[in-house]
């Protein structure tokens, strides 16, 4: 498996760590209630096929990347660095 | 039996070998295999299940049968299969699966008890009386299963792994692979070119056709030496591909030194491949399949084109006199080798009626082999033809079922491939792996001129996507004979006829099978053991499948395949772990202290990756005790230096440095002022501790965080995440310097004594008052000093650049020594911490909250922080949480064990009663007694009160008094004395 | 039929023509009182326990493919009950007492084989935990004891105990611990519960969950609409398409996991052996193949196939661990796809909705919990209270903290545990 890192380039997935899905760019407010923050943590679509989740080039760049990718197939259809999601 | 003037064995090069223990010759460019049939050596082996004695079968990886134990120097390869293990000079090579001999197989016995042994047996029976299976038919039958005996020593040969990178993958090079590789490298694109075999030419080895004029061997070398003089072109011989992957990457395995007697040093016997490929061409080619009949299983029967291998490329002819049995036109080449050859072919026997019967030896249209005898060796064979039966005298047998295109790494993405009708096979599904096409026999194309044509045509696709020109290249001239074919599975009749040839599953099996409901080529498979041998079905699951279809009623396709999955060879361990053995399993990280540690004797442990000191044993000390509790004493009394450089160190600078931190920790970080250093603590989102360490204030925009040595990798990340997913806004940066300084602690009432007398300028309680930190000069070096504690002592950590790390180490010892001290390991410092009711990754294991260790109030109400909402779920707080408190045995003598439960005195130690448990303990030197740490259910209430300890593991019982966490020194007087 | 010795006997000697099918294959009726979406080991377990032990009669297991072609056909089949926090203790008792009286009450030979477990650590801090999850497992009431290094010595004299990166400083053995043969348990309960007059509906998918005023009516199928009192969803690696049928979103991700075997050897490894530093775990299938895992690959996946980076880090770990393996070759591995959930323990709760239950987030641990599993999964469906061994289970614990059952200590991750 290789991850097109923004950054970098095409990287072996071994320099990659793998968190999660992408729902955690969204962080409730504080005060939101704890439904919302059990969705936020713990709660998942988690439906097959496209799917963004979170990857850090641990060993490379050190950039967080969401990558749009498809988990019946292991594509990966495109990459973005999250510090620039929703630019 | 070896034929003069034929195959491409080097004749003049003899090579002397050993088989069950009998000396032999073969030639340079034999395999194990062709050098015994050249030999007569027709009984090889012996099956899994009935230990049916068995022959070669094939001439390749696929081989069921011919599984040997090939020892080299010290070790012993069970399961080689001699089919590709290349001959060499004093090769020793040992049948398996049989006892007391080859010939004579005590477990044969088996056979003879076939119909109690039958498919899935063993689910109906050994259940009474029920612990007879433990004891008695469980080891029997493990002792009676297995292959090969594997060695129990250290495997020291030497196996390695590698990368490669290329933007064309060719996997094969026969003719379509050799073709499609001239074309990728004609057009100046990097090829990688890899094929199983020593040589290239793929089946052109085995085959008597010519292209453009020449033997078809000798166009394949010309082909070879014109890729060889291109710099684009990488060639891999004796490498399989193993595996396909994600984003075109590859696994391949590479037989670097199975040729050679002796493996010079240095020289792997293998390596393991990643080959990353834009794009990929499967040239995999096609493997032969059999026909079931009675008793298809005797050594001497072999597949058609295997025959013919061993006739063509290695002059070795299976038998005297030989019998061809098919089901296809191909079959027929193998007769007219053999005959050309001056062997004696008693019948070409072809299922299909109709069949020209032009030939200078019998061909049977229409007909059918339906039994064999000769028990250790292929005698006679009985053929049905024209309504009549007939016995031919023959020790060699030749079978075709056709051809199944090599498909299997086209499966490894769960393409499912698709059946052919008019091939009588599966073909490989379109697409089934990004980036690759498929070529040749692989592609279900059977001819020589087809192939080559396809390779051509494949490699022109290809050459373009990668925006080249492809090459003009005049397709050689070959044979194009049609391959034709007309399906026949299974002969039928009386006899066990076998698919599954290693483990023994015949059509009786599969039909008993399906007779049971396990009609799902998945249960079929498991409930058979169909297809789970060495070679995963290679040669026999299209067959059974076949079977099964007929069996319930089905057509092929409706039926399905089984999987087909990674590795398309077997991998030995060693080389798909290579480089894991010894301490090649992870990284060793080493403190700049090290080689001056040793040199003080200190045995070393394991600290995450890295490896610290335990304790400086002194003359006469002969327990680490010892050494701890002087060490221990030493610090409180005098001064003690401990090398803490694992601690994670991160450097964070910018103007939203302190906002960030506030989001990170739960305590407030803004407040903070410059020159000083705050304990911090930090949570994860879900509401538990992460790690807890010091950040000290060096500048407005600018601070220095610590963390703890086993989590420094995460906070980082953690750090990261925080930043650039959730206040990207923010603008700091921050890196890693754990690598970049050493930092030492000095601890004691002497530590401010021994600084300052090599600081150049001296602290004191003004300039370096508890929890502060400036800059110093320690000669020319500038370091950090802070003043903090994990002793609770007055102490200081000292940092310098790590390249001054070992000669600060030395200088601190010289100057602590003259003061009373010395360094401290390990042992000493959890004992130091333990006192003073520090923690560590013992307690804040991930399961606990800041509530849980007594640090809620750290929270701070007035601003937000990563965990702050989930720490405060109901769950997470409350009179139901073990809680951390201090423990000490009433009785001073008795133990506490870590990882010991705590109970009510008076109830049962079971479950129930359950009210927490132990995490760290240490004989307190300072306290003359045994102390530790416990977490307590509602614990901080029940301080004062008495708990009983039990360790069932060990045997130990002990009240115990639940105390205050701290120890010793509870003001914290002498931190700031 | 009756599986037994003699009957081997009088078979093999009639050529093995009378042995009939394992279960029936019947066409699914129009309504059921249960409906068990799944017909892995959990669900088939659940119908048989429905059926033996609480009395219902009828009962229909749903299973798109075939049955026992998920998670149990494809897994390392260890067999344990060393779990340390409450909820799982029990749980994982219970399920090893089922385990031990398996084969008798199903009349077919799983080939359990209680070959001890022994679980490596390789520093102080590990032993102290080690000592912590022995002496859970003893105050639940099962085996546990501590081994030195000199005790392994002797028992597994293979392992690298001077040269590997992480020494080895004892064990916890777990001598009821072992393994089983997977497809066997599939078919064992499937033939149990098939005999017991549950309809076992093979190639029959579940397209969409009729819920109606909050509860449930019945399932809608790729083999027409089958009307239900009760539905259950025991579909592990599938739980949230399925859970999202009846709008519910849940605490999983779903990962894969892969395994591995080698070529068949003559008998070398006795236990099952786990190593504390490297996520490796082993054990010798009765066939002779060393059958092998090691963690997730860290992604999610559907894809029930890995790549290359696990496959040779479980390699490495086994070559640190004990060198001997080298000659061994693999010869073959797969994936499957696991409902990881944010603590790493299962679920086995009611829903919202009225009539319809969820059994999920089994993570890469289902197969020894497959009997208790069946067993406590009937008794919730059957009486609508919790099997007291299964208390620990419910839903809801993410979003109160109350109860969290993490082992692993790595907190609400999904695929970190």
């Amino acid at each position: 498996m290789r991850i097109e890192c923004p950054l970098c380039g095409s990287r072996d997935r071994r320099e990659f760590y793998y968190q999660g899905h992408a729902t955690a760019l969204d962080r409730p407010k504080p005060e939101a209630t704890p439904e919302i923050w059990d969705n936020y943590l713990h709660n998942r679509e988690n439906l097959p096929g496209i799917t963004e989740d979170l990857w850090h080039h641990e060993h490379g760049c050190g950039a967080w990347l969401v990558v749009k990718r498809n988990t019946i197939s292991h594509e990966i259809l495109s990459v973005w660095l999250a510090k620039e999601n929703g630019l | 039996m070896r034929l003069p003037d034929k195959g491409l064995v080097d004749r003049d090069h003899v090579l002397n070998f050993q088989f069950n223990d009998r000396p032999f010759k073969g030639f340079s460019g034999d395999t194990l295999a062709s050098a015994l049939l050249a030999n007569d050596e027709i009984l090889v082996g012996r099956s899994f299940k009935y230990h049916r004695p068995r022959g070669i079968m094939t001439a390749g990886s696929e081989e069921p049968n011919a599984l040997v134990t090939v020892s080299r120097g010290q070790s012993n390869e069970p399961n080689t299969r001699a089919t590709v293990q290349p001959l060499y000079e004093g090769l020793v090579a040992q049948p398996q699966n049989a006892w007391p001999s080859l010939k004579f197989d005590a477990l044969g016995i088996n056979d003879y008890l076939s119909n109690f042994l039958a498919a899935g047996f063993y689910y109906k029976t050994f259940m009474w009386p029920q612990p007879f299976w433990e004891w008695l038919y469980e080891p029997l039958i493990r002792r009676a299963a297995g292959l090969g005996t594997l060695d129990m020593a250290y495997d020291h040969d030497l196996y390695e792994k590698a990368y490669a990178h290329c933007d064309v993958l060719i996997i094969g090079a026969g003719p379509s692979g050799l073709m499609a590789a001239l074309t990728v490298a004609r057009a100046g694109v990097d090829v990688i070119l890899v094929d199983e075999n020593n040589r290239l030419g793929g089946r052109l080895l085995s085959e008597v056709e010519e292209i453009d004029n020449v033997p078809g061997h000798t166009w394949a070398a010309d082909v070879t030496a014109e890729l060889e003089g291109l710099s684009n072109v990488t060639i891999m011989t004796n490498t399989a591909v193993t595996g396909a992957y994600d984003q075109g990457t590859y696994g391949a395995l590479e037989r670097v030194g199975h040729h050679l007697s002796v493996l010079p040093v240095g020289l792997p016997l293998e390596t393991f491949w990643r080959i990353s490929a834009r794009r990929t061409i499967l040239c995999a080619g096609a493997l032969e399949r059999q026909i079931a009949f009675p008793n298809n299983d005797r050594p001497g029967i072999m597949t058609a084109s295997g025959m013919r291998s061993y006739l063509n490329q290695y002059g070795v002819s299976a038998g005297k006199k030989v019998a061809i049995f098919g089901n296809n036109s191909d079959a027929h080449r193998t007769a007219r080798d053999f005959a050309n050859s001056g062997v004696e072919v008693v019948a070409m026997i072809d299922s299909r009626p109709g069949v020209s019967k032009t030939a200078n030896y019998p061909i049977y249209s229409g007909a059918q082999v339906v039994g064999t005898s000769g028990r250790l060796g292929l005698r006679k064979i009985i053929i049905e033809h024209d309504g009549k039966t007939e016995a031919l005298e023959c020790d060699a047998l030749g079978v075709s079922g056709g051809w199944n295109p090599t498909v299997h790494l086209t499966c490894h993405m769960n393409g499912r491939p698709v059946w052919d009708p008019k091939l009588a096979s599966f073909l490989p599904k379109g697409g089934a792996i990004p980036g690759m096409m498929v070529a040749g026999s692989a592609a279900g194309t059977m001819d020589t001129a087809g192939v080559l044509a396809e390779g051509y045509n494949v490699a022109g696709i290809i050459v373009k996507d990668l925006g080249k020109r492809t090459p003009k290249i005049n397709l050689p001239k070959s044979e194009n004979g049609p391959y034709e074919i007309t399906p026949f599975w299974d002969v039928g009749g009386a006899g066990r006829a076998w698919l599954d040839f290693q483990n023994d599953v015949t059509t009786k099996d599969i039909k008993q099978a399906a007779q049971e409901n396990f009609r799902s080529v998945e249960h079929m498979k498991r409930y058979t053991t169909q297809g789970m041998a060495t070679d995963q079905g290679k040669n026999s699951n299209v067959a059974a499948l076949a079977v099964l279809a007929d069996a319930t009623g089905r057509g092929i396709p409706e039926t399905g395949t089984t999987t087909f999955r990674p590795p398309y060879v077997p991998v030995a361990m060693a080389a798909l772990g290579a480089g894991g053995n010894g301490k090649g399993f992870a990284p060793e990280r080493f403190l700049s202290s090290h080689v001056a540690t040793q040199e003080l004797g200190a045995p070393m442990i394991e600290a995450g990756l890295w490896y610290r000191p335990s304790y400086f044993p002194q003359t006469g000390e002969t327990h680490w005790r010892q050494s701890c509790d002087r060490e221990v004493e030493m610090v409180r009394s005098k001064v003690g230096v401990c090398d803490v450089s694992t601690l994670g160190k991160i450097d964070v600078q910018g103007k939203d440095a302190a906002e960030f931190l506030d989001l990170l920790y739960i305590n407030a970080f803004a407040t903070l002022k410059v020159g000083r250093v705050r304990y911090g603590l930090m949570l994860r989102e879900d509401g538990h501790v992460m790690d807890d360490g010091t950040c000290a204030r060096l500048g407005d925009n600018h601070y220095l965080m610590t963390t703890t040595t086993a989590a420094a990798g995460q906070v980082m990340r953690h750090m990261d995440f925080v930043h650039q997913v959730l206040r990207p806004d923010l603008d700091l940066t921050f890196v890693s310097v754990t690598e970049q300084w050493a930092q030492f602690a000095v601890a004691g009432p002497n530590s401010r004594e021994a600084l300052n007398s090599i600081l150049i300028n001296n602290i004191n309680d003004e300039t370096l008052p508890y929890m502060g930190c400036s800059e110093v000069q320690i000669g020319d070096v500038s370091g950090r000093l802070f003043r903090i504690s994990f002793s609770g002592e007055h102490a200081y950590e000292l940092a310098v650049p790590s390249r001054f790390g070992d000669s600060l180490f030395r200088l601190l010892l010289e100057k602590t020594k003259e003061l009373g001290g010395g360094p401290y390991g390990m042992e000493a410092l959890n004992t130091l911490r333990i006192e003073k009711g520090f923690i560590t990754h013992a307690e804040i294991h991930g399961r606990t909250t800041a509530f849980d260790i007594g640090m809620m109030h750290m929270i701070s109400e007035k601003k937000d922080c990563i965990g702050k909402v989930m720490a405060a779920r109901p769950g997470m707080v409350g009179e139901h949480r073990e809680q951390l408190v201090g423990l000490r045995p009433v009785d001073p003598v008795k133990e506490i064990i870590s990882g010991a439960h705590l109970f009510e005195i008076d109830d049962i130690s079971e479950r129930k009663n359950d009210q927490g448990y132990v995490t760290s303990m240490c004989y307190s030197p300072s306290t003359k007694s045994v102390i530790a740490q416990a977490f307590l259910r509602n614990g901080r209430a029940r301080i004062g009160s008495k708990v009983k300890m039990v360790d069932h593991l060990n045997g130990v019982e002990t009240i115990c008094e639940v105390c205050n966490l701290v120890f010793f020194d509870p003001d914290g007087g002498r931190l700031r004395g | 039929m009756r599986f037994s010795g003699l009957k081997i006997l009088t078979e093999g000697l009639k050529g093995n023509s009378g042995w009939g099918p394992h279960w029936r294959d019947p066409e699914p009726a129009q309504e059921y009182d249960i409906v068990i979406i799944g017909g892995g080991g959990h669900g088939l377990s659940t119908a048989y326990y429905l059926a033996k032990e609480h009395g219902l009669k009828n009962i229909a297991v749903l299973e798109k493919g075939h049955i026992g072609g998920g998670n149990i056909g494809r897994n390392t089949t260890i067999i344990r009950a060393d779990y340390f926090l409450p909820g799982n203790s029990e749980f994982y008792s219970h399920s090893l007492k089922l385990w031990e009286g398996l084969e008798a009450d199903l009349n077919y030979n799983v080939m359990h084989s209680q070959r001890g477990k022994i679980s490596l650590f390789h520093s102080d801090g590990q032993r102290d935990a080690m000592i912590r999850r022995g002496n859970s497992m003893r105050n639940q009431g099962d085996d546990a004891e501590l081994l030195s290094v000199k005790q392994l010595r002797k028992m597994l004299p293979y392992l690298d105990y001077e040269q590997g990166r992480f020494p080895i400083y004892g064990g916890l053995l777990q001598r009821r611990a072992g393994t089983a043969r997977h497809d066997a348990v599939a078919w064992g309960y499937a033939r149990g519960a098939d005999q017991r007059g549950v309809d076992l509906i093979q190639n029959c998918e579940v397209t969409g969950i009729e819920i109606s005023g909050g509860v449930v009516q019945g399932v809608q199928t790729s083999r027409g609409p089958i009307r239900a009192k009760k539905v259950g969803i025991v579909v592990a690696g599938r739980t949230s398409q399925l859970a999202a049928m009846a709008g519910m979103r849940l605490p999983i991700e779903s990962h894969v996991l892969q395994a591995f075997v080698t070529e068949g050897l003559k008998p070398c490894i006795d236990h099952v052996v786990s190593f504390g530093m490297g996520h490796f775990y082993i054990s010798q299938s009765d066939k002779g193949g060393l059958v092998f895992g090691g963690d997730l690959d860290m992604y999610a996946s559907y894809a029930a196939r890995g790549n290359l980076p696990m496959v040779e880090h479980v390699a490495e770990a086994g070559m640190t661990l004990m060198p001997m393996l080298g000659k061994a070759r693999m010869l073959r591995s797969w994936g499957g796809i696991m409902d990881m959930t944010p603590d790493g323990s299962p679920i086995i709760d009611k829903t919202h909705i009225e009539g319809l239950f969820l059994n999920a987030g089994w993570c890469y641990g289902g197969f020894k919990a497959v009997p208790a599993s069946g067993n406590c999964f009937a008794h919730l469906m059957a009486t609508g209270q919790p099997h007291v061994a299964a208390q620990g289970f419910p839903i809801d614990r993410f979003r109160t903290g109350y109860g969290l059952i993490d082992e692993e200590g790595t907190g609400s991750q999904h695929n970190l545990h």
